[in-house]
């Protein structure tokens, strides 16, 4: 009897770490089966590396080359932003701030990276692009610009609760060794603990990376939608995820521009996947 | 931990609580509505589900966007009671009706004429429609070319399969392809919000989303009024649907004779589009 | 040299003082912002009534609920899930290939666009269940969105009960099951459910997978099944953004929503960080 019980208990656990797996197989299926007819009506060459977008035109152009080149540029400009600042942030934190100051940072951001995308893009959308137009005397402010600097403030919690975590988890015999041998603090910080922290900072980037790359609200209200590849950063993109979420609800179940739409979710998943997979490689060889 | 422990217990059964007042509170026999489709013809059941709310405690109407071709296809896929369009239904829905062997019946409930909107402080006043034509083919790249001020023409447009981008496709573009530089935005407000605060900027809407905040324009001498959109005079004049299948009519055929009748017909009004029925007729 | 080594020193110091510097003024201004503007429009009718007038007064009491119930239902499905594949993977963890193939699913899931979600939602939930447009849809799409989240929580949790617990109990005569559901689950349940709840704040606040599976624009009444469908307080700030058709009055709701939605998830997150806060003070072990 209680044998039955301990394996019945024990099944029961394999099984729902079982339904993980079968969550992300169900993920990778249905975009896929959602995704693959498209390329009855065109090339997967084509798909990719043509800039016209005109899924509804007669005959349909279904080129993803501007959304792609769209999702890039706006994670680049979020990059470009939320690394000094989420990188700065976890450095003051783990080295410089007292232990009073961190132990109020800390839940800080913590709290940050719970605020809603779509609050973002609130602001985004009735406050910063009024702004910027004002400021720049832009002709749009829904562009590359704004987005990035929104995307780029939602990913600095993610980047610096991360980053701080592979800060602090360096040991303290290196810091303390690196100061005997005559090092100021600074020193320390930058040629000693930041390069043994690389791993985790590395990976942190990563993980902001694939949360800038997939995040939709903020890019579906901010960064315009326009399907052009950019000449400048005040011009106004279609990322991918704004792509899919604008487009989904207007068209025809079964039709070629909805298998298009799921085409462009196999692409961003594929994305996603290769950066998961960069990380935990990282992980692994660090564990060696 | 004793503490800890005693106050998620609380919580928890505060929670419960509040759940199962919740449910009490809103059990009872209660008919429900379902309605999807055009953004377009949204701001228009909303108001009137309202009311028919009012009026009829006993019935809910749920009212969901999407999109034109959402709302024909959860009709013709029985999922929702009324399906609402801002375009008549397609070649495609139809070979989709056939197989499924429905019948679909159509209702036009108000008229809409796609607004050509602009910045208050742009000095133009009409565009003809070749004109908008080169505007959103990407020939005319400066308000100068158009009567204006020297300044850059920003293009917002609809997204591509809204009901609103093919009537504006069909009757403006006329199968040219829109310009790859326009800002394609997925809903009217956001045309309306950003083309109000953007200088150089020209947009369309359906009229109920023409506010203060943007600048109507005519189009060859013909502004959108009532006048001008009942005769159809206006060119991007157009009707909006409600779908039902012929099987399951009775509760949703309530609501749309309600909208049709005289009490709709002047929510349409409020709602700043054009009533399909002139005033004062009975049906 | 050493002047030029403290001037660097000094820089570096002062360079990282300005990026945190820089990004506390953006967050400032960005809370600012919603609160000022949005602030004002909160009152007992705003939290209790439903939209009136064309949605341009009355409140946003379905949109509350609504989102209340996708949260509970989605947590209530995602947490026994998440739990016991924590478990597994901390007790049980064989066979080890299998293991790894967990880990990686796990990580990939934490990673996936929430857009994507919504798709997958969408075909399986809405189509291929045929469970529509509906609350129960919704659930179940942010579940699967939260059980990743959950899952690390939980581990992290376990793990953090001394091992030499486990070794008295089953040294007692206890069998693992016992000794997992009476000695480790009570130990580290109050860290699993604070984990949880700061879970809760990305459930709550995510438009992108219910976009196609649960939301609706309007309705009166609250939901009476998990099949109807239901307001929430994302969508809402998104449809009013978008698909409101009176801007000047509907912008101060969707920046009241806003705020209510800020609030509810600050305030649950940071109940659950003060919980946790104190009881790590407190551990005795």
């Amino acid at each position: 009897m209680n044998n039955f019980k301990e394996l019945s208990f024990k099944t029961v656990t394999y099984i729902a770490s079982l339904f993980t797996i079968v969550v992300l197989l169900g993920i990778i299926f249905s975009i896929f089966l959602g995704g693959t007819p498209v390329f009855q009506y065109v090339s997967l060459t084509k798909f990719l590396s043509s800039p016209s977008w005109h899924p509804t035109h007669d005959p349909p152009d279904f080129g993803i080359l501007s959304l792609i080149i769209g999702s890039l540029l706006v994670t680049a400009g979020a990059l470009v932003i939320s690394i000094p600042l989420g990188l700065g942030s976890a450095i003051y934190i783990s080295e410089i701030a007292s232990q009073r100051v961190r132990e109020i940072l800390k839940p800080i951001i913590e709290l940050l990276a719970g605020i809603p995308s779509v609050v973002y893009g609130l602001f985004g959308m009735a406050f910063l692009s009024p702004f910027l137009i004002r400021i720049f005397k832009i002709p749009t402010g829904l562009n590359i610009f704004s987005a990035s600097i929104i995307l780029g403030l939602m990913v600095v919690p993610i980047i610096s609760s991360l980053s701080e975590d592979a800060l602090s988890s360096v040991p303290k015999s290196l810091r303390e060794a690196s100061l005997a041998l005559g090092a100021n603090k600074w020193e320390t910080i930058i040629r000693i603990v930041v390069p043994a922290a690389k791993a985790g900072i590395i990976s942190s980037i990563i993980l902001g990376f694939g949360r800038a790359v997939g995040e939709t609200m903020v890019v579906l209200m901010v960064a315009g939608g326009a399907a052009q590849i950019p000449s400048n950063i005040f011009q106004p993109v279609r990322p991918m995820p704004a792509t899919i979420a604008a487009e989904m609800g207007e068209t025809v179940i079964g039709s070629p521009h909805f298998y298009a739409l799921y085409g462009i979710a196999i692409i961003l998943f594929v994305i996603t996947f290769i950066s998961i997979l960069i990380t935990e490689f990282i992980v692994m060889r660090k564990k060696r | 931990m004793l503490f800890l422990k005693n106050t998620m217990k609380k919580i928890l059964y505060y929670i419960l609580s509040i759940m199962v007042l919740l449910t009490f509170t809103c059990s009872g026999k209660i008919k429900k509505i379902k309605i999807a489709g055009s953004t377009t013809v949204l701001p228009i059941i909303q108001a009137a589900a309202e009311e028919y709310v009012n009026l009829h405690p006993d019935t809910d109407i749920s009212v969901r966007g999407g999109g034109s071709s959402i709302g024909i296809l959860s009709i013709i896929n029985q999922i929702i009671d009324i399906g609402s369009a801002s375009r008549p239904v397609n070649k495609q829905e139809i070979e989709m009706l056939k197989n499924k062997n429905r019948d679909l019946i159509e209702t036009a409930i108000a008229l809409d004429a796609i607004s050509i909107i602009i910045h208050p402080e742009n000095p133009v006043e009409n565009l003809t429609l070749v004109q908008l034509q080169k505007i959103y083919s990407g020939q005319i790249e400066n308000w100068l070319a158009l009567g204006g001020k020297d300044q850059k023409l920003v293009v917002i447009s609809r997204d591509t399969p809204s009901g609103s981008f093919a009537v504006f496709n069909e009757i403006v573009l006329e199968q040219k392809k829109v310009r790859s530089d326009a800002l394609m935005l997925a809903s009217n407000n956001a045309v309306a919000t950003n083309v109000a605060v953007t200088p150089g900027a020209i947009g369309y809407v359906g009229i109920g989303y023409v506010n203060e905040q943007v600048k109507l324009i005519s189009i060859s001498g013909i502004k959108p009024e009532t006048e001008s959109i009942m005769n159809r005079a206006y060119p991007l004049t157009r009707e909006l649907f409600m779908y039902t299948l012929a099987s399951t009519r009775s509760l949703a055929q309530e609501f749309i004779d309600y909208l049709l009748a005289e009490q709709g017909q002047q929510i349409v009004e409020k709602q700043g589009y054009i009533r399909i029925k002139p005033a004062g007729l009975r049906q | 040299m050493t002047r030029t080594r403290k001037l660097q020193a000094l820089l570096g110091t002062s360079l990282l003082k300005l990026f945190i510097a820089l990004t506390a003024i953006f967050l400032i201004l960005f809370l600012y912002v919603i609160f000022s503007r949005g602030g004002k429009m909160i009152n007992w009718e705003f939290l209790t009534q439903s939209p009136r007038r064309y949605m341009t007064e009355g409140g946003i009491f379905p949109a509350i609920i609504g989102t209340f119930w996708l949260t509970v239902l989605s947590i209530g499905f995602a947490l026994p899930l998440g739990i016991f594949t924590a478990v597994f993977l901390t007790s049980y963890a064989r066979p080890s290939w299998l293991v790894r193939i967990i880990r990686v699913s796990i990580n990939t899931l934490a990673g996936v666009p929430s857009i994507i979600y919504g798709l997958f939602g969408l075909t399986v939930f809405v189509q291929f269940f045929k469970f529509d447009v509906s609350l129960l849809s919704g659930a179940l799409t942010l579940g699967v969105l939260a059980m990743p989240v959950i899952i690390n929580a939980s581990e992290e949790a376990i793990r953090s009960v001394p091992p030499d617990f486990r070794e008295a109990s089953l040294a007692l005569g206890a069998t693992e099951r016992q000794t997992i559901l009476r000695v480790i689950l009570p130990t580290a349940l109050p860290n699993i459910l604070t984990g949880t709840i700061i879970s809760i704040g990305r459930v709550a606040g995510e438009t992108a997978p219910i976009l196609f599976t649960a939301a609706t624009f309007y309705t009166r009444l609250l939901p009476t099944s998990v099949m109807d469908e239901v307001m929430a307080l994302p969508y809402h700030i998104y449809a009013l953004m978008t698909e409101g058709s009176h801007a000047a009055k509907q912008v101060p709701i969707a920046y009241g929503t806003a705020v209510v939605l800020l609030a509810l998830v600050l305030l649950v997150s940071t109940v659950a960080i003060i919980i946790r806060y104190r009881l790590r003070k407190k551990k005795k072990w």
